[in-house]
């Protein structure tokens, strides 16, 4: 048998060039990477250019002005905070609001399942100016004066992404089994969502609020027609002033999100190292 | 649980478990009803197993009794004390699910420690008692250990360890042991007994496997359509069935066609008395159930019946003879076993002169069961 084995291993080696697949490997490798190439182009080129735009000064040469202008320019600051509160505000009634609604739909309602997804699909569908002016036309005027009407908006804008994570999720736990244990053993329902699911649905949260953030700190359409100056219209407007220093915000705003998502992602990752280590050391 | 640990290691001293009282309870789904006017009463300590096929409402029973699933009509009663409207987070109620129910972000040492912490116990106070308890199930060195580090029985035997901690007055298990395989299933049946004896905790035990049924139970009930149809002893229950369908589904019965004569029936040219049965004697056609054990087979040449089928079950030969066109199944000595071939002539006689009756069924499959 011993002899046997590299006789099967060598037969196998040089069986290997005969299969007709393997063949057309190097051409398919080919293929893939101009695929990786133009997909790559794709999204780097604009990129690189608003790069190159954000260094330059008028005169096209090289030049760090626009950005160290960035702090100093009139209404950046504010547009910059007001993003920000929008976004953390947005976050945590999007998670308020969608958290318990899904545990509930997932254990006691089922079947209304697909009707979440067709309703939390709705604002894909509904153009963002037809919802935003039908909000303002609602809205009280006490509300309307407010900028944090946007974060309502912005709230049923996150829904479909949201909902869409939070339900692979729960779909992903053995939802059922885990709250009646937890029920069983005493927990109420505040303690079995805050100590037995939340925890659980880690990920799914991680995804609900990457997508929430990008979609607030990048959204424009409504917050300029409900005449709120947040980071993206104020870029839109400052490109009438300086087109450089307006481009070099939107680099850094850029960068500022991708920052932001990987430090929430790696705040993760190393939770998670961190309880693998803790429990392979004990 | 430190105390009542303690002293049954010591003095083997054990408190009352709580009684439990199920009182015609009805739970419909639409146009079924899961469970059809159920009743049992468990006495305090008792290990009672509900027993039945699928969709026989046993799972239903046990989440009523749990808080789970609310009753259309019936009621629960705990020591005398109505909680059919109270809910599962106070009842007092410990359960191990058939699922794996460890909550997967705590470890094991968290998970036990679980019920102590809703019940507001002191952080060091609850990490003793887990402690014990995982010791108690002989899993102290896996306190640290995720639900994802460990096996199925492991991670059972934490959720018994954590479903023990809270003292439950009620001890409810739903198949725990359905999704092991049978080396590890044997040994937690073993263990789960062990310690329910030790702790005299009244416990309520679900399963579709009579083995575990009748192994570890004081008393099986068993169900059918919603109801019980029988709740006894392990040995009455399979010695004296009083339905046919508890006769057919605990153990293994033979169908055979009699003929009733004066309270009696010729069973293989012998005649035989009708066992009492709880439906009483059905009209028209009868067809006797026979254990296994309650045939026995010689090799004759000169007799009709003849042998189709034979199944090693160690010990023992499940023989299958054809009886006039009925499948009849005979356990014999191996060693006896081993002389008689496949189509050798034999001739069928009965053990026991006592034998109980049911309405003729249509159908006698022959199967090497």
């Amino acid at each position: 048998m011993a002899s046997l084995i590299p006789d099967i291993v060598e037969d196998a080696l040089v069986a290997v060039p005969e299969v007709p697949g393997r063949r057309r490997r190097p051409r398919l490798r080919l293929w893939r990477a101009v695929v990786l190439f133009l997909a790559g182009a794709y999204f780097l080129i604009p990129i690189y250019a608003g790069l190159r735009f954000s260094f330059e000064n008028d005169a096209g040469h090289l030049s760090l002005y626009a950005v160290k202008a960035i702090p100093s320019e009139p209404g950046f600051s504010a547009a910059f905070w007001l993003s920000m509160r929008l976004a953390v505000v947005t976050l945590a009634l999007t998670l308020v609001l969608m958290v318990p609604t899904s545990v509930y739909v997932h254990l006691k309602l089922p079947r209304l399942r697909r009707l979440l997804d067709f309703v939390t699909i709705l604002p894909i569908v509904i153009p963002p100016i037809v919802l935003i002016l039908g909000v303002l036309r609602a809205a009280p005027l006490w509300l309307r004066a407010s900028p944090y009407l946007l974060s309502l908006v912005y709230v049923i804008l996150s829904m479909p992404f949201v909902y869409r994570s939070l339900d692979a999720g729960l779909s992903a736990i053995d939802l059922k089994t885990l709250v009646e244990a937890s029920r069983s053993l005493g927990g109420n329902w505040l303690n079995t969502l805050w100590r037995v699911v939340v925890p659980n649905l880690r990920s799914a949260l991680l995804s609900a609020t990457v997508l929430t953030l990008a979609l607030v700190l990048g959204e424009f359409t409504m917050a300029s027609l409900d005449l709120w100056t947040t980071l993206p219209v104020w870029i839109y407007q400052f490109q009438q002033v300086d087109a450089h220093v307006s481009t070099a915000v939107s680099m850094v705003s850029l960068i500022g999100t991708w920052l932001l998502i990987t430090l929430i992602v790696s705040l993760d990752r190393s939770q998670s190292r961190r309880t693998r280590r803790r429990t392979n050391n004990s | 649980m430190t105390e009542l640990v303690d002293a049954t290691r010591t003095t083997g001293a054990a408190p009352a478990g709580a009684r439990v009282s199920l009182e015609g309870l009805v739970r419909t789904y639409g146009t079924t009803r899961a469970l059809d006017g159920f009743s049992l009463a468990i006495e305090p300590g008792e290990f009672v197993a509900l027993l039945g096929p699928s969709g026989c409402g046993k799972t239903t029973a046990l989440r009523v009794l749990a808080g789970f699933e609310r009753l259309d009509s019936g009621r629960v009663t705990v020591d005398g004390r109505d909680v059919s409207k109270i809910s599962a987070q106070h009842r007092d109620m410990g359960m191990v699910f058939q699922s794996y129910s460890l909550f997967p972000n705590m470890n094991a040492l968290n998970n036990v420690a679980f019920g102590l912490r809703m019940r507001r116990q002191h952080a060091t106070q609850r990490r003793q008692k887990a402690g014990e308890l995982l010791e108690l199930v002989g899993l102290s060195d896996q306190a640290s250990k995720y639900p994802h580090q460990m096996s199925g029985g492991q991670q059972q035997r934490i959720a018994l360890a954590r479903a023990l901690a809270i003292e439950p007055r009620v001890l409810l298990l739903d198949e725990p042991l359905s999704a092991l395989d049978a080396k590890v299933r044997a040994e937690l049946r073993d263990q789960i007994r062990q310690l329910q004896q030790r702790l005299a905790i009244t416990t309520v035990f679900v399963t579709h496997d009579q083995e575990e049924a009748l192994s570890m139970a004081d008393r099986v009930c068993v169900m059918s359509a919603g109801r019980a149809e029988q709740t006894a002893t392990p040995a009455a229950l399979y010695s004296r069935p009083t339905t046919s369908f508890v006769a057919e589904f605990v153990g293994v019965s033979s169908r055979v066609p009699v003929e009733p004569v004066d309270g009696s029936v010729v069973l293989f040219g012998e005649r035989c008395r009708i066992r009492a049965s709880d439906t009483g004697l059905p009209n028209g056609p009868l067809d006797a159930l026979l254990r296994p054990e309650d045939v026995a087979i010689t090799l004759d040449e000169t007799a009709k019946p003849f042998v189709t089928h034979k199944s090693f079950l160690g010990a023992t030969t499940r023989v299958i003879a054809q009886v006039d066109g009925v499948a009849v199944r005979v356990d014999v000595r191996s060693d006896v076993a081993a002389d008689i071939e496949l189509g050798a002539r034999v001739r069928v006689s009965v053990v026991s002169r006592d034998v109980l009756v049911a309405e003729r069924s249509v159908t006698n499959p022959v199967s090497p069961q």
